[in-house]
């Protein structure tokens, strides 16, 4: 399977580590560094096994983190406890809650975008429509909600059904067609209803791959009714 | 030229104007030594006189604007056979955040609070010119300060920057001498109009 999606995400670092903050329900300000590391690098497999295209900020941050959790590891002059020593997370704290502010005004000026799509004039409509050729993807659903249903969906298929002699048989560009069948007719697919009759992770791992590259050509946008809610794949018009 | 006879006038340049129109540009056309502040009681009477009607007149991007009410926008879509939806990615929306909110702020600037790269989106939304350029910031490679547009204030419908939702909390929490900082921003620009 020599197939590299180039998808371009946007969303960085900091979006998979609140992503896995929320997941966990996490404190933000107490964040148990370990487990935290485990699962950002188990994303990041998952995304290299993808054949995904990672932007070296995912591993910068990956730096970060084992850094970050070797200097926990150190034992603490005892005395000082309370007062002295800074906390090693405390800058990557500040990191996350500045950047998860601007998140929340972000939404809110979604919002207002919103509304403002319900109010028009005799002209200048600023056309944001027609000037729409760039690369953006507009995901409800983030990636990482993508890459956490793929990986519940791989954990129930058991390892032994999985036959390579499938592996040169299915293409993505097949199972493009495929989906784009299945969404005929139909308000929107289940991401789960799509990968229902997978038995093999091959399959599943292809189509899920066309899945990224129909969003990436603007085909299909993915959204999502509530935080890790099941996922909608709508036709895009 | 009485005051009735003028109003007439700006009534009359809403209805025409593509843009919002501001204080400054009916003065011009009107060309009589009219002070701003009545244009500005006439736009308000307008906007009064306009509350019982279908269409509204409201303050958009420092501006004034003739527009429809959103309680009929189901019968314009299905006029103009449009889908209106949201039309701005994510990562376009929390860029556009960062440098409504920070302004002027470079592309690295941007870059370290998100952790992503984002030239492409800030192509894309130069185009859409929701975003402009505003100088140089005068730093090692001179990089250029990005900050919003007037097209900004009115594709979010708001009337000016202090619009913005939470600007004030935010301003408080992030520059605590924020008068002094946007000083030293100001002293930062120069070739304003290099673009």
């Amino acid at each position: 399977m020599d197939y590299k999606v180039k998808l371009e995400i946007f969303e960085g670092p900091l979006d998979l580590l609140l992503h896995l903050i929320k997941k966990n329900e996490l404190d933000i300000y107490n964040i148990p560094i370990a487990l935290i590391t485990e699962q950002y690098i188990e994303y990041l497999d998952l995304m290299k096994a993808l054949n995904l295209d990672i932007a070296g900020e995912f591993l910068v941050m990956a730096s970060t983190l084992t850094l970050i959790k070797s200097k926990m590891l150190l034992p603490s002059p005892e005395v000082e406890e309370e007062e002295e020593g800074e906390d090693p997370r405390a800058e990557l704290v500040e990191r996350l809650l500045e950047y998860k502010r601007f998140k929340e005004l972000a939404l809110e000026l979604k919002e207002k975008e919103l509304a403002e799509r319900e109010i028009f004039t005799k002209g200048g409509v600023l056309d944001v429509d027609s000037a729409r050729k760039d690369q953006d993807i507009w995901i409800d659903a983030s990636i990482f909600d993508l890459l956490n249903a793929l990986k519940g969906l791989l954990e129930t298929l058991s390892e032994d059904e999985t036959k390579e002699i499938f592996i040169d048989e299915i293409t993505v560009s097949e199972k493009i067609n495929f989906i784009m069948e299945r969404l005929e007719g139909e308000d929107f697919l289940s991401f789960e209803s799509l990968f229902s009759h997978f038995r093999n992770k091959i399959e599943v791992i292809v189509t899920f791959l066309a899945l990224l590259e129909l969003m990436k050509l603007r085909m299909v946008t993915v959204q999502q009714i509530s935080p890790f809610g099941t996922i909608r794949i709508y036709q895009a018009v | 030229m009485d005051t009735r006879e003028m109003k007439g006038i700006i009534e009359t340049l809403l209805f025409v104007s593509e843009k919002p129109l501001t204080i400054e540009r009916v003065v011009e056309v009107i060309n009589k030594a009219v002070g701003r502040d009545v244009i500005r009681s006439l736009f308000n009477e307008l906007i009064m006189e306009y509350r019982g009607c279908a269409l509204q007149i409201r303050e958009v991007a420092e501006g004034y604007q003739l527009c429809t009410r959103s309680e009929y926008s189901e019968w314009i879509k299905d006029f103009l056979k449009i889908e209106r939806r949201s039309k701005l990615s994510r990562a376009s929306l929390e860029t556009l955040a960062i440098i409504a909110y920070k302004q002027p702020i470079t592309r690295m600037e941007v870059e370290d609070i998100r952790k992503v790269e984002i030239s492409g989106i800030l192509k894309g939304l130069l185009e859409k010119r929701l975003i402009r350029i505003m100088g140089r910031k005068k730093v090692l490679g001179r990089p250029m300060m990005y900050g919003t547009t007037r097209e900004f204030l009115e594709y979010f419908g708001l009337k000016e920057l202090s619009d913005l939702p939470q600007r004030e909390e935010f301003l408080s929490m992030y520059d605590k001498g924020s008068a002094k900082k946007e000083e030293e921003k100001e002293a930062e620009l120069f070739d304003n109009n290099s673009h």
